[in-house]
């Protein structure tokens, strides 16, 4: 789950780390309000992408009228897919100098990772291109923890001069939260050191574990929703990983993998897939809601079944399907190829109740949806 | 990491719908289960075996050198530390969907123990003909069948379909490794891939990836170093970028992960990638026959 900057701050402010001053707006007369009460401000545009200062959703403003100028401008703008439908507006900070600072989950060592750079503000693939002496990394034994002691490592040699303190206690405070709340991911660029010596975040970007949200409810609610279609938020109603897409042969396969490689299979044969959906693991008992998902994309023009069972059982699968097609008496061809655990059930039951002759290979069954689809 | 007769195999979550099911499965195809864990029912059996309150308890009592996990998410963690710190050598993770900061725990606990974690989000591994652990229907003699073509794979349901095309195409396999499709996985393609190189049960190598990550890339050194043939499917070309395919592990960001990268990087180091999984066997044939052909040049030649 990704949090926009605002959420993201209010996630800091609440574990007790300090950020500027700031509101969330939705309008210009909001935004006017806020900076009479701030004075001179940032307007910021809320989206949950990066880029927002090159594509013009960030604007300085000195006076409230143009506080209200900016928030105009920027309400309404679309920025990476996502209109903006509320702006931050913040207090403008005295910036003495700018760095970058993140705790992520690193796949390479499987073990957090601090980063931080003298080098703020820059895209941080960039830096490392560019001002590799200026990029510090560290793997943590997530067990032991991140303490002052290695952040004052971390941070050795840099010129830091006397913000070398603050921003140490920043970067042992951004791991508390990371860890605090199952952060994949807590980005400061820039942290400002400002005119006054205190160290802060200007900008966050955080994304929590999806896995974790159970045991984060306290947070989830400042998480930004993701934007789904109507199918989408049904699928997601019922628990189902479905991902609505433009093409015409529709797909139902079980296992991420084999979904994949079916969407592959369609594209290869010259299709286009309609959809991602996939019934593996405990969802495999769902074959009716499943399919009746699938049939709900008016641009199905033909259906692919392609099952291998390993732990999802394809007669439970086939059974569910059967079902469904038999309730929904749709009008489209579909192609079954059905192998692994229960495969002589399941296709007993296809040939016998639907009067369908499933494929051998995959590969055939897949190219004769694409033909049908036409 | 290839499983052995002689490798004990101890159930946590034995008692459950799914623990008992695959048990019972394990157990028919020769599996050696040893006992299982749950702290409710111990002193009990369950399908034949004893059953213990923690894998410690396992340990001290007969032992056991592989635990395969039946446990829900949440309590993934303490079920995986616990046979981490019984002494387990490896540790079958099938659990999907655990917080990934667990998963950084049980990985730093592995790590200090000399445990080998496989997974999370493993199908589990399969020897035909002589054992598996985990949830793959290695009992269906369409899918496998006792061979000398490893099979590296992170899907379990895609792991299926190739090793069916290939039994198919009149390759049985050496091994399964079923690594997982979680981003941070405790046997790596390359760890896997390095596990079949050694195997002198092995010929050649089938091995299967996705988009996401870097693993192939960096399975792609050792790919380079082999003499073993190496077929390969890369899963996710189709796949929209950014968005997550089911497995957490499977998105592509910027060029990173991306099936361009892949292709292109076990191409180099020799491989042969197929379009489609169904083209697998007939590209092992080729790399096989000209391998034969090599190896009796030097034959003569020596």
């Amino acid at each position: 789950m990704n949090f926009e900057e605002h959420a993201g701050k209010s996630v800091l402010s609440r574990a007790g780390v300090s950020v500027p001053q700031g509101r969330l707006c939705a309008s210009a007369q909001e935004a006017e309000a806020a900076a009479r009460a701030i004075g001179p401000v940032v307007v910021k545009a809320q989206v949950p992408t990066g880029k927002r200062g090159k594509s013009g959703g960030v604007k300085l403003a000195a006076t409230p009228e143009a506080a209200a100028a900016s928030a105009q401008a920027i309400l309404g703008m679309e920025i990476g897919g996502f209109p903006v439908a509320r702006v931050l507006v913040e207090e403008q900070a005295a910036i003495a100098r700018e760095f970058y600072a993140a705790v992520l989950n690193d796949p390479a060592s499987r073990s957090p990772l601090v980063l931080f750079s003298t080098e703020g503000g820059m895209d941080i693939e960039e830096v490392a291109a560019t001002r590799p002496e200026s990029l510090r990394r560290m793997a943590v034994d997530i067990r032991k923890g991140f303490g002052p002691a290695d952040a004052r490592r971390l941070l050795l040699g840099l010129d830091l001069g006397e913000a070398a303190v603050p921003v140490a206690a920043m970067l042992v405070d951004l791991y508390r939260v990371y860890r605090q709340h199952d952060a994949e991911l807590l980005e400061i660029n820039p942290l400002a050191l400002l005119a006054d010596g205190r160290v802060v975040p200007l900008d966050c970007k955080l994304t929590v574990d999806d896995a974790a949200l159970y045991r984060q409810t306290d947070i989830a609610e400042l998480g930004a929703k993701e934007p789904l279609s109507a199918l989408e938020e049904r699928g997601r109603a019922l628990d189902l990983k479905y991902i609505e897409l433009e093409g015409n042969v529709g797909v139902l396969a079980n296992g991420a993998g084999l979904t994949m490689t079916t969407m592959d299979v369609v594209s290869h044969a010259g299709g286009r897939p309609s959809n991602f959906l996939e019934i593996g693991g405990e969802a495999y008992t769902k074959g009716t809601e499943a399919l009746d998902l699938v049939l709900s994309n008016p641009g199905v023009k033909s259906l692919v079944v392609n099952f291998c069972g390993a732990f999802a059982r394809t007669d439970v699968m086939a059974g569910g399907v059967i079902q469904a097609w038999k309730t929904l008496n749709p009008t489209i061809p579909v192609f079954f190829s059905i192998h692994g655990t229960g495969e002589d059930e399941a296709v007993r039951m296809v040939r016998e109740e639907l009067g369908i002759e499933p494929y051998d290979r995959m590969e055939d069954a897949i190219s004769a949806a694409v033909e049908a689809a036409r | 990491m290839i499983v052995r007769k002689s490798d004990r195999v101890l159930v946590q979550g034995i008692t459950g719908k799914q623990g008992t099911f695959w048990t019972e499965q394990m157990q028919a195809y020769g599996t050696t289960v040893v006992g299982g864990v749950n702290p409710k029912k111990a002193g009990q059996s369950h399908c034949g075996v004893p059953i213990f309150a923690t894998a410690k308890e396992a340990m001290a009592n007969g032992g056991f050198d592989v635990s395969v996990m039946f446990i829900p998410p949440a309590a993934a963690k303490a079920a995986a530390i616990d046979a981490i710190e019984a002494g387990a050598k490896t540790v079958v993770c099938l659990t999907e969907h655990i917080p990934s900061h667990d998963v950084m725990e049980m990985h730093a606990a592995a790590a200090e123990h000399g445990t080998r974690i496989i997974g999370p989000n493993t199908a589990g591994i399969v020897t035909p003909g002589e054992g598996f652990v985990g949830i793959m229907p290695a009992f269906n003699p369409r899918v496998f069948q006792p061979g000398r073509v490893g099979v590296i794979s992170r899907s379990g349901s895609l792991g299926t379909l190739v090793c069916l095309n290939l039994v198919r195409g009149g390759h049985g396999q050496s091994a399964f490794l079923g690594i997982g499709g979680d981003p941070m996985i405790g046997t790596t393609t390359k760890d896997a891939l390095a596990a079949l190189i050694d195997d002198p049960g092995t010929d050649a190598i089938a091995l299967v990836g996705e988009i996401g990550g870097s693993m192939e890339e960096e399975a792609a050194e050792l790919v380079a170093k082999t003499d073993k043939p190496v077929v390969s499917f890369i899963a996710g070309r189709a796949s929209p970028p950014g968005k997550k395919m089911g497995h957490a592990g499977a998105i592509v960001t910027g060029d990173r992960g991306s099936y361009a990268s892949k292709r292109g990087a076990l191409e180099r180091a020799g491989a042969v990638v197929v379009d489609v999984p169904g083209d697998l066997p007939a590209a092992l044939d080729a790399l096989m026959a000209e391998a034969a052909k090599r190896s009796g040049a030097q034959r003569l030649a020596d």
